[in-house]
């Protein structure tokens, strides 16, 4: 065989197979970071076969993770399906954090996207990798590679004779890159589909560093900036005197409206800001809540706004109607609070940027730190930490753009930490929003369905105008309008889906009751409609749909639940993944408390079943909290809350417990950091209506006091 | 400045820093013991959660000052190597999604379970409710408590 090392072939190969590139890549020394006891020695040599994974010459295997971690659990899950394809033993699988690279595609963790479109291009680092090992074994052994097949990091041939990885991994990285490579079919799963901890898992319950906040680098300095209090108000001057004389503070830096304090701690550094007299410009615009609902009212009055989606002649419907369900639902804008405050660490030193921290979107962030310094981008090196949650609000890199500018400024490495307060009012919110839905019904069916929304800045995109009922009611129209606003909104966990899924599945139950028909049978029979579209639009299925439906109502017992238990049902297709939901009430003191979500999920694959249930627990747990909870209004621009003492979030004595089912089969995976979250209010919200006979139109429920008390 | 006689994990230290500087700063910023962490700064969500002489209590809000003569134990110091059973329920449920609240987390459980040996359900419920956690990951933090107790 001729022993080629000509990469660029590679290359051909996983772009033609959707990902994978490896353009100049270099292995950084590894760390082992596995939660299990690693069964093999470390290696004196390390042999990297692709941007993917390396093989020591003690056969363990280092697989990078290429995508940002931001508690969904990638950094176990992706490595797992590259090890599958390889052929090893989990146990002898160490995981490294890919910083950003040319290598990978797509190095981004936002729309429960990761695995979806990872999954071929993780596959084919794995059966690449696994092919260039048999070559080599075959080479070694004398025999016809055809003829060898590979297990636990053993290749074996026919005859009985075997090598390890270990023996041939030199060997193997000077093979020639295959062009074509067969996947495994999913019967012959080892590590698919079977429970693996978090790598993460042993160093998270010591405390070790991992997170942005633990960044420390030499001579580095501790930043805290004061921004404008409100949304539309700038920097007039200040005063720094106080804060200069501050122990610990060694500088104050303005950048544009904002006031950088730097100290040798946090401590220092957020006394120092405390101590700075800054004069505001009085705003032109300073924003109150109620005046953007006065606004989103209109929109929804009128009808008012672009046009995502028209079937048939809904006005005729309406007009030929034998009644029509007109209901309106609104929500307020939501800060993400993620556990651990916005951060990242930034040294400029002449053209060059060392950057490290907890960023959703790296590529896009090195971008801004270039705008932003001047720099060019490829002088701009990103490192990935851990995240301490990101639920969007770490798409937006404002923070290590901030940072990038404080330390150009400044001459040293600085780290940025947002306050709590920071970190809630200088937010990039879910937009404050509210849906108009109408239904016609005509002899007992469905007729059309109008939705109209009024967001602030913007909501929902074309695609949502696409997911059901569209495609299974003739006459359907959406109609999306929006308010300008100074006050920054953006991605929350979920996006344009997380109060649409509350609001269409809280609908659907009233419509069920005005049509006196069952709300899970409503959906079932609805669902028939789409069944065979050719609409390129509808990505849901009319199948996978019932699937879920089905699940969930047969796992909850829908319609028997035992007297004193009320339930609602929920069904949401988002992010790819098809979920459907119950909730159940019960009565104490007459209010009512919620007590099991049962959840049936269609995600294809299940990749790590352990960690999955994990993702729909939490989804649920959090989509519960932020309806029953969630709450930011602003006067004046400014938020009605900074810190938790003035935000609720759920906490552990109200969290329901949760039942979690996947259909089982073999479609290629999709995600499921966020699927699970836009249902669950809906559901809650039903099984409330069923409860106590009383509807709630508004997040957060908290408000229907007289209701939940 | 003045300075400060700690005892963190077993060991002892000497700070010079500022009387009213948070125990949660000196133990990051000052000493390097970064597992600790910070939520809130107003003891609201429990993810700087310590020992103090074997009790929970939040570090965000106690000034280095206050805390002379007292054992501070740190979620490094907890264990070794990660032996403590609460820690050992927390990898055996899998709990952490993101994992930042969880060192918080974990301290309010080992303290918990020393005063309460055998909690049922609800007073599991009740102790942990102090500690935020925006993954929602607690009815995981639940399970560990219950088998941490068993296992104690």
């Amino acid at each position: 065989m001729t022993i080629k090392t000509d990469r660029r072939s590679f290359i051909k190969v996983s772009t033609a197979a959707g990902g994978g590139l490896m353009l100049g890549f270099t292995w950084v020394a590894c760390k082992p970071e596995a939660e299990h006891a690693i069964a093999l020695a470390m290696p004196e040599e390390w042999y990297d076969v692709n941007a993917f994974l390396k093989i020591g010459d003690t056969g363990l295997v280092s697989i990078m993770s290429p995508n940002p971690e931001i508690g969904q659990n990638v950094k176990t899950s992706m490595p797992m399906i590259v090890a599958e394809e390889l052929g090893v033993d989990w146990k002898d699988v160490i995981v490294e954090q890919a910083a950003l690279s040319k290598d990978f595609d797509r190095q981004v963790a936002g729309g429960s996207q990761s695995i979806r479109k990872s999954w071929d291009s993780l596959r084919n680092a794995g059966a690449t990798a696994r092919e260039m090992l048999i070559s080599a074994a075959a080479e070694k052994m004398e025999v016809d590679a055809r003829e060898c097949t590979v297990d636990k990091g053993i290749i074996s041939h026919s005859s009985g004779k075997s090598v390890s990885f270990g023996e041939v991994a030199s060997m193997a990285s000077k093979q020639e890159v295959p062009t074509q490579v067969s996947f495994k079919d999913p019967s012959a799963y080892k590590i698919i589909g079977t429970d693996r901890r978090n790598v993460d898992g042993k160093n998270i319950v010591q405390g070790k560093p991992l997170f942005g906040i633990d960044t420390r680098k030499e001579g580095m300095m501790y930043a805290s900036v004061l921004r404008p209090p409100s949304f539309g108000q700038t920097l007039e001057t200040f005063d720094d005197s106080a804060a200069k004389n501050v122990k610990g503070v060694t500088e104050v830096i303005r950048f544009g409206d904002k006031i950088a304090v730097l100290g040798n701690s946090n401590w220092a550094a957020i006394k120092g800001k405390k101590s700075l007299k800054a004069i505001w410009k009085k705003g032109e615009s300073l924003e109150n809540s109620a005046d953007h609902d006065a606004a989103m009212k209109q929109i929804l009055k009128n009808a008012k706004g672009e046009s995502l989606r028209k079937d048939g002649d809904v006005a005729k419907a309406f007009k030929e109607a034998d009644s029509i369900l007109d209901r309106t639902y609104e929500a307020p804008f939501l800060p993400h609070n993620c556990m651990e405050p916005m951060n990242f660490m930034a040294s400029v030193e002449g053209e060059k940027c060392y950057a490290e921290g907890p960023i959703q979107t790296p590529e896009w962030t090195q971008n801004r730190i270039a705008t932003a310094t001047g720099l060019k981008p490829e002088n701009v090196e990103i490192k990935l930490t851990r995240m301490g949650g990101g639920f969007g609000r770490r798409l937006y890199g404002d923070f290590a753009e901030e940072v990038a500018q404080i330390s150009q400024k400044a001459g040293v490495p600085v780290q940025l930490l947002f306050t709590r307060e920071d970190d809630m009012t200088a937010g990039t919110y879910r937009p404050a929003s509210k849906y108009r839905i109408q239904a016609a019904v005509k002899d007992g069916k469905l007729t059309a369905y109008k939705l109209t929304e009024a967001a602030m800045n913007s909501n929902m995109y074309g695609l949502i105008a696409h997911f059901f009922p569209a495609g299974c009611v003739d006459n359907y129209e959406v109609v999306a309008g929006k308010v300008e606003s100074n006050i920054t909104t953006g991605a929350w966990r979920a996006p344009y889906t997380n109060f649409l899924g509350f609001a269409e599945q809280s609908f659907f139950d009233e419509l069920a009751a005005e049509m006196k028909i069952d709300p899970v049978q409503l959906r079932l029979d609805l669902l028939e409609n789409v069944k065979g579209t050719t609409d390129e639009n509808i990505e849901y299925s009319g199948e996978r749909m019932q699937g879920v439906i089905k699940l969930a109502a047969e796992k909850a017992g829908w319609g028997k639940a035992k007297d004193g238990v009320y339930q609602g049902f929920s069904a949401y297709y988002s992010h790819n993944t098809h979920v459907a939901e119950v909730a159940e009430v019960v009565l104490e003191d007459n209010k009512p408390v919620v007590k099991k979500v049962y959840c049936a999920v269609d995600c294809g694959i299940v990749i790590n079943p352990l960690a999955a249930k994990n993702q729909i627990e939490g989804g649920i747990i959090d989509g519960i909290g932020h309806a029953m909870f969630g709450d930011l209004t602003f006067e004046k621009g400014s938020p009605s809350a900074s810190n938790f003492d003035r935000y609720r979030l759920i906490r552990n004595i109200e969290a329901p417990d949760v039942e979690v089912h996947f259909v089982e089969n073999v479609l290629s995976p999709t995600g499921l950091g966020e699927p699970s979250l836009p249902p669950a209010g809906g559901a809650v919200a039903n099984a409330i209506a069923a409860a106590t006979g009383d509807r709630f139109y508004k997040q957060p429920f908290i408000q229907y006091k007289d209701v939940i008390g | 400045m003045a300075s400060y006689e700690l005892n963190v994990n077993g060991k002892n230290y000497t700070v010079d820093v500022d009387a009213d500087m948070p125990i949660l700063w000196v133990l990051r910023d000052t000493l390097g013991l970064v597992g600790t962490k910070y939520g809130c700064g107003i003891s609201q969500c429990g993810a700087c959660t310590i020992h103090l002489d074997g009790t929970a209590a939040r570090s965000c809000g106690i000034p280095v000052s206050k805390i002379e003569g007292k054992k501070i134990t740190t979620i490094e110091g907890l264990s070794k190597d990660g032996s403590h059973p609460v820690q050992q329920a927390w990898i055996e449920h899998d709990v952490p999604q993101c994992g930042y609240c969880q060192a918080g987390q974990i301290m309010t459980a080992s303290a918990f379970l020393k005063d309460n040996k055998s909690p049922s359900d609800e007073d599991i419920q009740q102790a942990m409710s102090g500690n935020l956690c925006r993954c929602g990951t607690y009815l995981r933090i639940r399970k560990a408590v219950k088998t941490a107790s068993k296992n104690s």
